[in-house]
């Protein structure tokens, strides 16, 4: 019993997550609507409080819990604070669309905190059957929110596309999980990585292929990613910021603890499979977005092919790739928020745009917006000498290491494409003539903006550094 | 007398699941069907669990066939709401008619 108690109690964050739900599905029940926005606020105030609370373990010593269930090393800190901070802003910048668009309800900021839960679970999972709990977790919350504006036919056509291609992907997911569990004898993934260094066999190999194309829906990397700018244009919009941010992030973690854990000697089957994906994802999503006029598609697009970047650096397969790819997907969480506190601030008088062409002329009604989002996409283009450029070196040099040259060629080739596109909304921003400008957004949103595009900043050099410390800290826990 | 062995449910479990999978990509009629499909996958996954579990000697596998079960009715239950939502907006079900958003 006191080792129940003192497991319990390594898991603060999660069960502090847990309870809050349920009280406060409780609490909505019985107050209704009224209560939304303080639902929302406790929420925010529990999503920040359980990051803080986490980071003070930060000095920890590895642990497993529950009988090696959860493990909580210095890669689920890093995962959990990132995710964990990004729901909260998530919800923040969030609110204003939701009450003004009046689908607000208090089960949203609750079924945020669930999926939140789910990645945690996911970053820390150390056995197969917590790994498919927390990933279902996430996956149940994230249908419902896709489709949570109810009285809109594309956000419960969303909604649906969503359900059915991700019910698809966990069926695939759970088969080859049992293919494993068959030929390793055991769901634990320190049995697994035994079996696969004892015997590549071929239940194992078809396994992790059946896993690795569950997962590859989750994170979206073609040919898997049918859903994704479908979902993206769909679902109210504080739901498509929340869809790029956190659960990306958690499902690249959970694929780099599975592949560079249990199945790290059987890096010669899964590095192909990487690298496909990979390159596919990076072209798809690059060439798709120059057609797209909608920018939440566009975002689409964008978020497939940073992934395939990111999967760059996981195919390496070393301690220095996994840095990168921390590294890497920081970045990508921090401009991706920011962008998304533009996209929130696009209302015209009658109402949220959300085509491109109606940027323009930004920077004369609203200079300072225009000036962060032009660096956020400046960012994410990779170019120097802001922070993207780094993020995208890091990958490249961990690929060149990893005897990956054509692939970092590739991938610095293409990003030569997405160059284009990122920039052509920066043009249409600062040369087209201007069109019906922009009524004045809360302020949150070009604060969030403003914040992001300065840890963009050359300036900003502290941040780097810190980052890449962290993520150095963080890689060393699988190797 | 033939003796039935792990390979045979095997692939009775591959069978099911090649159903399921199949049914989702070639119904092009209802999306009720797509559930059930997806239900079909589930199961042929648990018969596999419960395989390996018996050859093995090992409980976990039927623990994990017990979470799947639980799991797929949550995912049923969320399936058949969105399913709900939707057709209240659209009036019908056809999966031919989810196109609404392409390109």
């Amino acid at each position: 019993m006191t080792s129940f108690m003192s497991n319990l109690s390594s898991i603060g964050p999660e069960v502090a997550l847990t309870v809050t739900a349920l009280l406060l599905l409780v609490g909505g029940a019985m107050r209704g609507e009224r209560a939304s926005n303080l639902i929302s606020w406790i929420s925010v105030a529990v999503l920040v409080g359980a990051a803080v609370f986490g980071l003070k373990s930060a000095g920890a010593e590895p642990a497993q819990v529950f009988g090696g269930a959860l493990i909580l090393d210095k890669l689920a800190l890093f995962a959990k604070t990132a995710i964990l901070l990004s729901a909260a802003l998530v919800l923040v910048i969030g609110a204003g669309f939701l009450q003004i668009e009046k689908i607000i309800k208090y089960e949203y900021a609750i079924l945020v905190l669930l999926a939140t839960l789910g990645m945690m679970i996911m970053v820390s999972a150390n056995d197969l059957l917590t790994l498919y709990v927390g990933l279902e977790l996430q996956s149940l919350s994230l249908y419902v929110l896709a489709a949570f504006n109810r009285s809109s036919l594309r956000a419960s056509e969303a909604g649906l596309k969503y359900f059915v291609l991700g019910a698809l992907s966990s069926g695939l997911l759970l088969y080859g999980m049992s293919m494993i569990y068959g030929f390793a004898g055991t769901t634990r993934f320190a049995g697994i990585a035994d079996a696969a260094q004892l015997d590549a066999s071929m239940g194992l190999v078809v396994g992790i292929v059946f896993v690795l194309s569950g997962l590859a829906f989750k994170i979206s990397a073609v040919p898997f990613h049918m859903w994704t700018p479908d979902v993206y244009q769909g679902a109210p919009t504080p739901v498509t910021a929340f869809f790029a941010s956190a659960p990306k992030f958690a499902a690249i973690v959970l694929i780099a603890r599975l592949l560079l854990g249990p199945f790290a000697d059987m890096m010669v089957q899964w590095q192909q499979v990487l690298v496909a994906l990979s390159v596919l994802s990076m072209t798809v999503g690059y060439f798709g977005a120059i057609m797209q006029r909608n920018i939440k598609r566009l975002m689409a697009y964008s978020s497939i092919a940073n992934m395939g970047y990111a999967m760059i650096a996981l195919a390496a397969g070393s301690q220095r790739g996994l840095e990168a790819l921390l590294l890497y997907m920081g970045l990508y969480l921090i401009t991706t928020l920011g962008m998304f506190a533009c996209i929130l601030a696009m209302r015209q008088s009658e109402g949220m745009v959300e085509n491109i062409d109606d940027l323009a002329g930004l920077s004369q009604s609203r200079p300072g917006l225009a000036f962060s989002f032009s660096m956020l996409l400046w960012s994410i283009a990779g170019l120097p000498p802001l922070a993207g450029f780094f993020g995208k070196l890091y990958i490249f040099l961990a690929a060149v290491d990893g005897g990956l040259l054509w692939l970092a060629i590739y991938g610095a080739v293409l990003s030569v494409v997405g160059a284009f596109y990122y920039l052509r909304i920066v043009k249409i921003m600062w040369f087209d003539d201007p069109g019906p400008s922009f009524v004045t957004p809360a302020f949150v949103l070009p604060l969030t903006a403003g914040v992001a595009a300065f840890f963009m900043l050359p300036g900003a050099v502290w941040l780097l550094p810190a980052l890449e410390r962290w993520a150095q800290a963080a890689s060393a826990s699988l190797f | 007398m033939m003796e039935i062995g792990l390979v045979h449910y095997l692939a009775v479990a591959a069978i099911i699941f090649s159903t399921g999978v199949f049914g989702i990509f070639v119904n092009r009629k209802n999306v009720i069907v797509i559930l059930m499909s997806v239900e079909l996958i589930l199961l042929s996954v648990n018969i596999n669990f419960v395989a390996f579990s018996t050859h093995l000697h090992d409980l976990g596998g039927q623990i994990f066939a017990l979470f799947v079960l639980t799991v797929a009715a949550a995912e049923a239950a969320v399936g058949l709401a969105i399913l709900v939502v939707y057709f209240r907006n659209r009036g019908n079900i056809a999966v031919s008619n989810i196109n609404l958003m392409k390109g």
